[in-house]
């Protein structure tokens, strides 16, 4: 033990702010903009998992290293491998044998970066937590509410994976580059002399090498790799034969290992009687999707069913829908005109009809209305 | 050694005066490294530092199929070599015992002295452990491998100068030790031996060290190990006396501030500068990160390479749960120190461990 004392402050009451630092180009600009502002900013890089996996590759943490260390912050790793293991990578896998197509970062938004690595901040005395994420947020100070909002580069805008924050969360979150393009990020970048400036893009679930997630699924579930079913048709026809549900995912196309003269696609997955059902394009047409988890950024449940518009995966442009709230956290969604490949496991995240910009509430699709 | 790097190019070896004064350092070094030690001078071997000692004890004496007796509370320098040695492919591996400790992290002479087999060609035992700073009993290990004629080593570098280490006392064939941890530079050491002939060196070259260890001397810094040495034995005492005050204000005020803090060791067997401590319901990691913020700096478990931390072998051999391993901290109380620091941590801890607990371990 030595020591080079901070003043004797209470840690509690002091301006700290903690940016989630992936090694990556945003959350890089994201500190810089944060330690720019003048507050005490202190890097963190969450290890999600054991080594292997690109989001917490050592060269990922390295290169967050370097750039803290550029900015003059303090910076730290955070070893959340266990916990990340059990409670996001297990339950993805788990999801896919259910025959649901997840969406992790969802979940790693919410109970890591603002709840595991929040906690963690408030430890160090900060109350904040940044991220690099594409989104915006706004303070009403009328209603001590905040709001969330597309990013201003709305193609690469990540609100839909940050629906599920609550107002706490939300009131302790900040959103540095949400109002910056992609390429406006990179430039601050360059002009900062970041070690980050040109690195190529991370895919979207970092766990996931290859984009391949079936390995991961057999791996943590072995039992999974014994699985066989049937490939039937809208009549119930045996057009084939699979090795388990997780291989599918709603509106899939290839891979199905069947021949036919037209074009299918994955309509239903059975994880019961492991049946993978196949049909034409318009087989895929949902006019509505049932929805739970529901969770109203406003905090309070619509009394009457709103017009929005309802974003079904992360590259969809909203479709307007009317929801219709049948409780405290479920909902219908019915859209205007009918929505393709509504898979169960995603999320259907609610914007505002007339802007398609600010994020009103979101849930997860149990399946979709026909 | 400022002056040596300044303004002593010569080369050891050479015959030149320059090398003739550079030589006469390095000597004078190795005289107080002995001295510190109680060996001779012609005993001590210059190293990078301990990790090389070790592995130069290690690759160097022992073969296919030997049988070496060790603690499980060892070093990683010693412990990986061993595992090296022992999982060697294509057969001919190390045999190794490695002996639990008990619940404050001593191994018994007795369990040690019963695991030596004929074949066993090494006794290797660590004289005070890096992370809790438990005291082994090193002196009745020596005279039980001198009776039964195998050859004992003993990693003493968080030891020296902190406990005594008197090789009059204590018959050892081989101790590493390093600098760095008595105040001196980084990166140099001692194996210090009578039988270092014995040894197959690690590193082939001009026959430095008396064969032991080719390669040019690294000579600024061995002047700095034996200003280091001549300083500890002149203030050692006074200055372990001094760790041991602070310690012990720590561990009060610990105690007194925070219900449920645990000791991971023995107060009686435990080097005076170390306290290994277990809060119920921390994350090691979070809290050592939260101390660094404030300026204090201490360890938890071990740092993997991407900094972030695993909870410790050590303390897992001693019996402690994953996450009673998770929750703990070792504090060195080192040279610079004050009464009012030790108040300061304590203070913070007291603000800092109720927090985490309350985040649940964040």
């Amino acid at each position: 033990m030595s020591t080079r004392l901070a003043p004797d402050v209470d840690p509690a009451a002091r301006d700290r702010v903690v940016v989630a630092m992936s090694g990556g180009v945003d959350s890089s600009v994201a500190a810089a903009l944060v330690a720019r502002a003048g507050v005490e900013t202190i890097g963190v890089t969450m290890r999600l998992s054991e080594s292997g996996s690109r989001c917490c590759s050592l060269e990922d943490a390295d290169d967050a290293r370097r750039v803290a260390e550029r900015l003059g912050i303090r910076f730290y790793v955070a070893n959340y491998a266990e916990r990340f293991g059990s409670e996001v990578i297990e339950t993805f896998a788990d999801a896919y044998l259910e025959g649901r197509t997840p969406i992790p970062c969802v979940v790693c938004n919410k109970r890591f970066k603002f709840e595991h690595l929040l906690e963690r901040a408030r430890v160090f005395g900060a109350s904040r937590v940044a991220t690099g994420h594409y989104a915006r947020l706004r303070r009403d100070p009328e209603s001590g509410r905040t709001r969330l909002l597309r990013g201003v580069d709305r193609d690469k805008d990540q609100s839909y994976f940050l629906f599920s924050l609550d107002q706490a969360q939300l009131q302790a979150a900040e959103f540095p580059i949400g109002e910056l393009t992609k390429d406006a990020v990179r430039e601050q970048a360059r002009a900062l002399g970041l070690v980050t400036a040109e690195k190529r893009e991370s895919q979207e679930i970092c766990f996931v090498p290859d984009g391949d997630y079936r390995p991961v699924v057999e791996r943590l579930r072995p039992a999974a790799t014994r699985l066989r079913g049937e490939i039937v048709d809208e009549q119930g026809r045996v057009l084939g034969e699979h090795r388990g549900v997780h291989h599918f995912t709603i509106g899939q196309r290839h891979g199905l290992g069947i021949s036919a003269d037209r074009r299918l696609y994955v309509t239903r997955l059975d994880p019961r009687s492991q049946r993978v059902t196949v049909g034409p394009l318009g087989d895929l047409d949902c006019r509505g999707a049932r929805v739970d988890g529901v969770g109203w950024i406003a905090g309070a449940v619509p009394s009457a069913p709103i017009e929005a518009r309802v974003q079904v995966r992360h590259r969809h442009a909203a479709a307007n829908a009317r929801i219709e709230p049948t409780g405290p956290d479920s909902a219908l969604v019915h859209f205007d005109e009918p929505v393709r490949a509504v898979a169960p496991g995603q999320a259907a995240v609610f914007y505002d009809r007339a802007r398609n910009e600010e994020v009103l509430g979101g849930g997860w699709i149990v399946g979709g209305l026909r | 050694m400022a002056e040596v790097l300044r303004e002593e190019y010569g080369n050891p070896s050479s015959v030149y005066a320059e090398g003739a004064a550079a030589r006469a350092r390095v000597e004078a070094a190795r005289a107080e490294v002995a001295a510190l030690l109680g060996a001779r001078p012609a005993d001590v071997r210059f190293t990078s530092g301990a990790t090389e000692a070790n592995n130069t004890v290690i690759a160097g004496l022992l073969g296919p199929g030997d049988h070496v007796v060790t603690s499980a509370v060892e070093h990683p320098s010693v412990d990986a070599p061993l595992r090296f040695l022992e999982s060697r492919p294509g057969g001919g591996g190390l045999r190794v015992t490695r002996v639990a400790p008990d619940a404050t992290g001593r191994v018994e002479a007795e369990a040690i002295a019963a695991a030596i087999r004929p074949e066993t060609r090494l006794v290797t035992l660590i004289w005070a452990n890096n992370e809790t700073g438990a005291i082994q009993p090193v002196e009745s290990v020596a005279s039980v491998c001198r009776e039964r004629g195998v050859t004992f080593h003993s990693d003493a570098t968080q030891a020296v100068a902190k406990t005594e280490v008197d090789l009059r006392q204590v018959p050892c064939d081989f101790v590493s030790c390093s600098a760095h941890k008595l105040g001196g530079p980084k990166g140099v050491g001692a194996l210090v031996g009578a039988d270092n002939a014995r040894l197959a060196p690690l590193l082939r070259g001009g026959g430095q060290e008396r064969g032991l260890r080719g390669g040019t001397e690294n000579v600024a810094s061995i002047v700095g190990f034996g200003v280091a040495c001549a300083l500890a034995r002149k203030e050692g005492e006074a200055r372990a006396a001094r760790a041991r005050t602070l310690r012990d204000r720590l561990w009060a005020g610990l105690q007194r501030e925070l219900p449920g803090v645990g000791w991971n060791g023995d107060p009686a067997h435990t080097l005076g500068n170390t306290l290994n401590v277990r809060f119920a319901g921390v994350e090691g990691e979070v809290l050592v990160q939260a101390l660094d913020l404030e300026g204090v700096a201490v360890s938890a478990g071990a740092a993997c390479h991407s900094g972030a931390i695993e909870p410790s072998g050590v303390l897992l051999a001693m019996g402690l749960t994953p996450q009673e391993a998770r929750g703990s901290l070792r504090f060195s109380t080192g040279a610079g120190l004050s009464e009012a620091d030790i108040d300061r941590v304590i203070t913070l801890l007291r603000t800092l461990v109720p927090r985490v607990q309350a985040g649940e371990g964040a």
